[in-house]
């Protein structure tokens, strides 16, 4: 039946709930235990968490590390020519030949902040906080398309089906807030490829899926109330189907109701915090143009405030999705159109939090699926010129706040950026090191689906220690 | 009433599950060491021999004396000694530690897995109440209750078993003249004819139907980024219609996995073979087509262990499985049997329109045949296109290969390509004894309808349909390379893109640009190329090349050569009608003189408009629906299987020969090995695991748990059955009633044991919700098959979403359709159903999750379509002429099936009066609420209110 919360024996199941909570089911007292909800309270990590919460700013597409965080001047030099076979190996490429030239780096490099780090002049607001996030400049992945790509940082799997990060969290952390979700999706920007899956439960239940906070219509689906009505005639309908659902419970002393009961409750404070979290007017005009976030219009920049506003309210896992890094034409023009929608916001969250005290305990994930191709993209047929096919080899990202050491670079690519020089991080390193600053050991974390004891990081996954503060 | 241990639970089911409780003495080794064992031991100690350690296999019986040791080892102080390693991160519970030391000192018996052993014919236990049992499970079931002290609990109510069996057999709540008629019927057997005349109902195959599109991932879009929509409904269709039939369960397997194999197949069992192409496609641009064609075979296999076998396969794609017997090496044999098809799009044409298709044709070449034509304007015609006519001579390649598919010279002389493609596609041709002295080549790409779209290419993702690219022509005579001074072509056209496809294009040496007749799909298109010195030698090698971020190769294409002086350009003329133009006239037989004119017809400017007319006739032919199939490739160009190291696509190791699993019966040895023979061994009554497979699922499926909980698992960790007698005789059962599912079904719903009192239900699934909300509102259009429909959902879900505006809402009856109808995106499933813990079919899911979550209440509370049922169910109680106490009744009834008690009937009437006080008086207003301004809108209003409260019970979505 599906009366348990998990499977896994770890977390509590509904019975468990009765005998913790000390209700006798016949006699409950409904309005007593409403206001306690589902005894949330309680800690499930395997150890003490660095980070209480995430939010990941999913730079969809793959942005050129060669143009942001990975300087190669090398490149530059050998503009034109072809990169030797041997370098290449039997890499296969989604649009450009094996003998495609080499493009140089298309923008200067500059090092910043006490740290030193290397930073692209198309990142001046990052710049500003470089010695609070940690590069890593040694990404590398299996997959060279975008939606395997995108699906398997979210899921550690390359074909949908899975649980991702966020659910993950949800599932081993549990609620924190009791009147918004646990995992939330924001997305900014046209069309992502991995679609739902990045954001969906997988084989686990429903309510582990993230939920989409939308930019246009209701934030949360079906969050308003139908026209015609108000909040006191939703208040008594609401007593009216607690009434129902109390006699039901009365007869079958199913929990399942109990827990009903209490997600009207919770959908009856939804209604009123959807609406308070979406409202930017208590936001000061000062933060406004730290994040240069409209207050209306939705936009990268609206989402990170919205997000800091999120985790602030209990939220652990936002997602914010900004895509149109697949520069396979035109690299320079995508980066510099792309830097100015992300740049300041991503720089601004990391102050904001900062400023508030929340950084601490506040991953902030920055990066996209894979890299981009120390060689150029020109297709006179796909009328492409100057762009970087994708490259799954090697890639930069970065991180800050909960439980990273700011200030670090790690990894390096060698002089053509194509390999890996130094300290390999593969996608489920970074899982891993993600589970483990918010307390969760990726190996232990399981979840039993048709007869396999499934993890985020499958049967990988290292931590990565240097980045860990 | 207490929550002990025992008594609570649906009492009708601990009759079935609760024995082992109280069964001590020795621990079971299968019930209860090998799931320890498998889960904690087996990764080192256990089948895969890459991963043992110390040598030690725990899971067949060790070395005599060796499990002594292990006591000492899972109890060891040293966190270096104790087992499992404290780096595997899996203790063993101390529970569990005491099972192993006491089944070792018993003696430490192995026992082979019971699920890999055939069904055992129990005969039927001895019970103490006679009178209760209605047919044979019950004694099963009291066998075990009496055994432990229990007794049965009392049958439901009448209001309570009619809605659970309608529930159960057609998905959707009775309707209150169903429910009269069954509580009032005093006639004997009322029961078991309310189970007949539900089993005959069309929507019982609807119901059915869902739990094996979740089995097969059905879905109506390709899946990942582009998800764009393909059509294989027809199948579904297939299905509903199976279920319905009662299409015995191994016939319905066969047809399915193999459908297509049968002698003299049927177009419906064709249809069927849909089941494993129900598998993604990514139309990525820049992917590896190959690449996912292999997930899709992974897939497949996965998901055919699931269905049939009850097996997770999925770990012996990258090594030997870690708990269960199966070698990594089996899972790419059992791959082997369904390895070697190609993936058609069949047309569905009935037998009429087939013919109405031929005749129609007819008429049309016959009209335009017997178009009056001005002679002397068709001489002229012939004498000038005779004069610029290229005498082309077709070349016969003595030799031909394509890198990864095949080619066939077909009766015409054309070239046909076949077998599997890429992004690089390579022909290479060797041609002998040429006329002398050629001085130009000639490229004919022709249609073909067996490619898609009618070709001529075979491009069937990411681009267009039947698109090609000709990347470049390379002719090498005696080694070198033969120059080109000119091309031309009759049509160029690239999909994407601005770059200038040309024929000269094709030999620029650059592979990204090329000749594409893109927008030509079904039509003849040709390119001629001019060599800079009339050819020496009488043999050439030839080779064309294929690359675009898509396979884009051409499916059938004629080459021809000529001796004649250039200039000589492409043209639209096909080549056939030029050859004709070419010879004498004396020389043509009628045929040709007809053809000839016929196609003089077809493009002379004269009768245009008596052409348009007759043009006309196309919109009679019948352009019926496509559905995807398999077909088996021919046995000389079986496709390889490999084993694939690690899993991966890119590490293919050994062929392996297709075959069964080893711990399973082996295939009959009159069978073929091949699909159709792996199809036949899945139901074979020796294969231990099928019949039990499915009886299972069904009994999960009625009672919210399986006999064996883990429906999906029936291997060394899955759960063992509550009630293996039970399981066993069902599973004969089912075989014996001819694999019907309808008599099996039949035989459990008319048990004692259903028909108990229950105490706990279940939720219903995200389509039984909405279903039953149509059918209590009356808003249901009950229609059987066709296509997908868009019910109204709001726009913001397709943001973000990769090409999600795509929801083209469907007008109409069609937005009432029951839910298993809702087309289904993958990359954007339904809102409402995924927030009701529908998957997304993207892998097979042989019992969903349930979740309970506040976005399940708002969807409920707030959304249009709940609203919209809410209101018609006001609407309609404003329409009755009783006194409200009574509407409420009905109202009740209408959605829950029984009647409310005092208190419910109390609260609703409360509700009632004081929000129609809240209409009346214009605090709310109550036109808005109804959506409707005329009649009483202040009752309505309040109905609707009502009606909303009922659709948001718990009872109402669940099944009790």
């Amino acid at each position: 039946m599906n009366s348990s919360l998990a499977t896994d024996g770890k977390s509590i199941t509904r019975r468990h709930f009765f005998q913790e909570c000390g209700y006798g089911v016949g006699k409950i007292a409904l309005a007593g235990l409403l206001t306690n909800t589902l005894c949330r309270a309680q800690s499930r990590t395997h150890f003490a968490p660095k980070a209480k919460r995430v939010i990941h700013l999913f730079q969809a597409g793959a942005p050129s590390q060669l143009e942001l965080f990975d300087n190669k001047p090398d490149l530059k030099k050998l503009e034109g020519k072809p990169l030797p076979p041997s370098v290449i190996g039997d890499q296969r490429y989604a649009f450009i030949q094996q003998n495609a030239a080499v493009l140089g780096p298309r923008f200067t490099f500059k090092h910043h902040g006490q740290c030193g780090a290397e930073l692209s002049d198309k990142l001046p607001h990052l710049a500003k906080v470089v010695d609070e996030i940690a590069i890593i400049r040694s990404m590398h992945t299996n997959q060279f398309n975008h939606a395997p790509g995108q699906i398997f940082f979210n899921t550690g799997f390359a074909q949908p089906g899975r649980p991702c990060l966020g659910s993950w969290l949800s599932y081993g952390l549990g609620v924190e807030a009791d009147n918004l979700p646990a995992f939330v999706v924001l997305s900014t920007g046209g069309g992502i490829s991995g679609g739902s899956a990045l954001w969906s439960a997988g084989f686990m239940p429903g309510k582990h899926a993230g939920v989409r906070f939308r930019n246009s219509g209701d934030p949360i689906l079906n969050v308003s109330p139908p026209a015609g009505s108000d909040t006191k005639l939703q208040r008594d309908s609401l007593d009216l189907i607690r009434i129902l659902n109390g006699q039901r419970l009365a007869v079958e002393n199913n929990p399942d109701i109990i827990t009903r009961i209490e997600s009207y409750e919770m959908a009856f404070k939804l209604q009123a915090s959807a609406p308070e979290l979406m409202d930017l007017r208590s936001e000061s005009q000062e933060t406004l143009n730290l994040y240069g976030a409209d207050p209306i219009k939705p936009s990268f920049a609206r989402a990170c405030l919205l997000a800091r506003r999120m985790i602030e309210r209990g939220v652990r896992c936002v997602n914010i999705y900004h895509s149109g890094w697949d520069a396979h034409s035109d690299v320079a023009g995508n980066i510099t159109n792309n830097t100015r929608a992300t740049d300041q916001a991503s720089a601004a969250l990391v102050l904001d939090l900062k400023q508030r005290g929340l950084l601490d305990d506040t991953l902030v994930v920055w990066g996209g699926e894979f890299g981009r191709t120390p060689m150029v993209e020109s297709n006179p047929t796909l009328n492409r010129s100057q762009g970087r096919d994708h490259h799954p080899q090697a890639f930069s990202l970065w991180l800050a706040g909960g439980g990273i050491k700011g200030g670090t670079t790690l990894g390096s690519t060698d002089e053509l950026g194509f390999h890996i020089a130094e300290r390999p991080v593969h996608i489920h390193d970074l899982q891993a090191t993600i589970l483990h600053l918010l307390g969760l050991d990726h190996e232990r974390l399981t979840f039993r689906h048709g007869g396999r004891d499934y993890r985020l990081t499958d049967v990988h996954g290292q931590l990565v220690n240097e980045i860990v503060a | 009433m207490s929550l002990g241990r025992v008594k609570l639970k649906r009492p009708w089911l601990i009759a079935v599950f609760v024995i082992e409780i109280s069964a001590f003495a020795t621990p079971d080794f299968q019930n209860d060491i090998r799931p320890v064992l498998a889960r904690h031991c087996f990764k080192c100690h256990g089948p895969d021999e890459k991963t043992r350690e110390a040598n030690l296999r725990l899971d067949v019986p060790p070395k005599e004396g060796l499990l002594i040791k292990l006591i000492d080892r899972i109890n060891h102080k040293n966190p270096d000694e104790i087992m499992p390693p404290t780096s595997a991160k899996k203790p063993l519970l101390e529970s569990q530690k005491q099972l192993l030391v006491e089944w070792i000192q018993a003696g430490a018996k192995y026992t082979k897995h019971w699920a890999f052993i055939p069904p055992k014919a129990y005969s039927l236990p001895k019970i103490r109440q006679p009178s209760w049992p209605s047919n044979d499970l019950d004694y099963f079931i009291l066998a075990r209750l009496e055994a432990n002290g229990q007794t049965p609990a009392p049958e439901a109510n009448r209001y309570k078993l009619i809605r659970r069996l309608s529930l159960d057999l057609i998905g959707i709540p009775p309707t209150l003249e169903e429910i009269r008629e069954f509580v009032e019927d005093s006639k004997p057997n009322a029961y078991e004819r309310l189970v007949d005349r539900l089993l005959d109902r069309p929507e019982y195959g609807e119901h059915w139907a869902l739990p094996w599109l979740d089995l097969a991932r059905y879905a109506d879009t390709n899946g990942y980024e582009k998800d764009r929509p393909r059509s294989i409904w027809p199948w579904r269709n297939w299905v509903i219609n199976a279920i319905n039939e009662d299409l015995p369960f191994n016939q319905f397997t066969i047809e399915q996995i193999a459908g297509d194999m049968l002698p003299e197949a049927t177009q419906s069992q064709r249809i069927a073979t849909g089941f494993h192409r129900n598998t993604m496609v990514n139309e990525e641009g820049g992917i590896d087509p190959l690449e996912f064609r292999f997930y899709a075979m992974v897939d497949r296999v996965n998901t055919t262990a699931t269905t049939w076998l009850g097996l997770t396969l999925g770990c012996a794609q990258c090594h030997t499985h870690k708990f269960d017997p199966v070698p990594h090496r089996s899972y790419y044999e059992m791959m082997a049997f369904l390895n070697n098809s190609t993936e058609p799009e069949l047309s569905l044409f009935t037998p009429e329109q087939k013919k109405q298709k031929k005749i129609t044709e007819n008429q049309i070449i016959n009209q335009l045949s017997h178009l009056p034509i001005d002679q002397a304007s068709y001489e002229a015609w012939l004498k000038s296109k005779k004069r610029t006519s290229v005498s082309w001579h077709t070349i016969i390649p003595t030799k031909m290969k394509a890198n990864i598919g095949w080619l066939e010279l077909l009766e015409d002389q054309s070239i046909f390509a076949r077998g599997d493609t890429s992004k690089h596609d390579t022909y290479e041709f060797e041609f002998k004894d040429l006329p002398e002295n050629i001085t130009g080549l000639r490229l004919e790409a022709l249609p073909d309808e067996r490619l898609p779209k009618g070709g001529p290419g075979r491009a069937y993702y990411e681009g267009p349909k039947g698109d090609f690219f000709l990347s470049e022509i390379a002719i090498h005579s005696d080694g070198n390379s033969l120059e080109i001074t000119s091309g031309t072509e009759n049509y160029a056209k690239q999909w994407i893109g601005s770059g200038k496809s040309s024929a000269m294009a094709a030999v620029d040496g650059d592979l990204q640009t090329g000749w594409s007749a893109s927008g030509r799909e079904g039509k003849h298109s040709q390119a001629v190329w001019q060599l800079a010195k009339p050819l020496t030698t009488s043999a050439i090698k030839l080779q064309l090349d294929f690359s675009r971020h898509y396979s884009a190769s051409l499916g059938r294409f004629r080459l021809s050569v000529t001796t004649q002086n250039p200039p000589f350009k492409a043209k639209e003329l096909p080549g056939d009608i030029e050859e004709l133009l070419t010879k004498r006239d004396e020389m043509r037989n009628q045929a040709d003189r007809n053809k000839l004119r016929l196609y003089y017809i077809k493009n002379a400017k004269e009768n245009s408009k008596a052409r348009e007319k007759i043009y006309k006739l196309y919109k009679k032919l019948p352009s019926p629906p496509t559905t995807l199939v398999m077909q088996e490739r021919p046995v000389s160009h079986l496709r390889v299987t490999h084993r694939h190291d690690r899993g991966e696509f890119l590490s293919p190791r050994e062929i392996v020969d297709p075959k069964v699993l080893p711990f399973l019966p082996p295939l009959d040895k009159d069978m073929p090995r091949n699909r159709l023979g792996f199809a036949y061994w899945l139901v074979d009554p020796k294969n231990p695991l099928t019949s039990r497979v499915v009886v299972n699922r069904l009994w999960s499926a009625l009672f919210g748990e399986g006999i064996v909980k883990t429906t999906d698992d029936f291997g060394y960790t899955g759960a063992y059955p509550t009630n293996l007698e039970l399981l066993d005789w069902l599973a004969i059962e089912f075989i014996r009633q001819g694999w019907s599912q309808k008599k099996i079904l039949r035989l459990i719903l008319t048990s004692s044991t259903y028909r108990q009192e229950s105490q706990m239900g279940f939720r219903l699934s995200a389509e039984q919700i909405r279903d039953s909300t149509l059918k209590v509102s009356n808003l249901l259009h009950q229609k059987i098959g066709g296509q997908s429909v868009f019910p109204p959902q709001n726009k913001s879900i397709g943001e973000g979403i990769y090409g999600g505006s795509s929801w083209k809402t469907s007008s109409g009856a069609d937005q009432y359709r029951r839910s298993l109808y809702t087309y289904r995106k993958r990359s954007m499933p339904y809102a409402m159903h995924g927030t009701f813990d529908a998957p997304s079919h993207e892998t097979c899911v042989a019992r969903r999750e349930t979740s309970n979550t506040p976005l399940q209440a708002l969807t409920l509370l707030n959304d249009r379509f709940f609203i919209e049922a809410s209101r018609t169910l006001g609407t309609w109680a404003t329409q009755q002429p009783d006194e409200n106490i009574i509407v409420i009744n009905a109202l009740f009834q209408r959605c829950l099936t029984r009647l409310p008690n005092a208190i419910e009937q109390q609260a609703m009437e409360s509700f009632y009066k004081k929000t129609y006080a809240r209409f009346s008086s214009g605090e709310l207003d109550a036109s808005v609420f109804a959506g409707s301004s005329k009649g009483d809108v202040k009752t309505q209003a309040t109905w609707t209110a009502l009606a909303r409260v009922l659709l948001n019970t718990h009872e109402f979505i669940t099944r009790n």
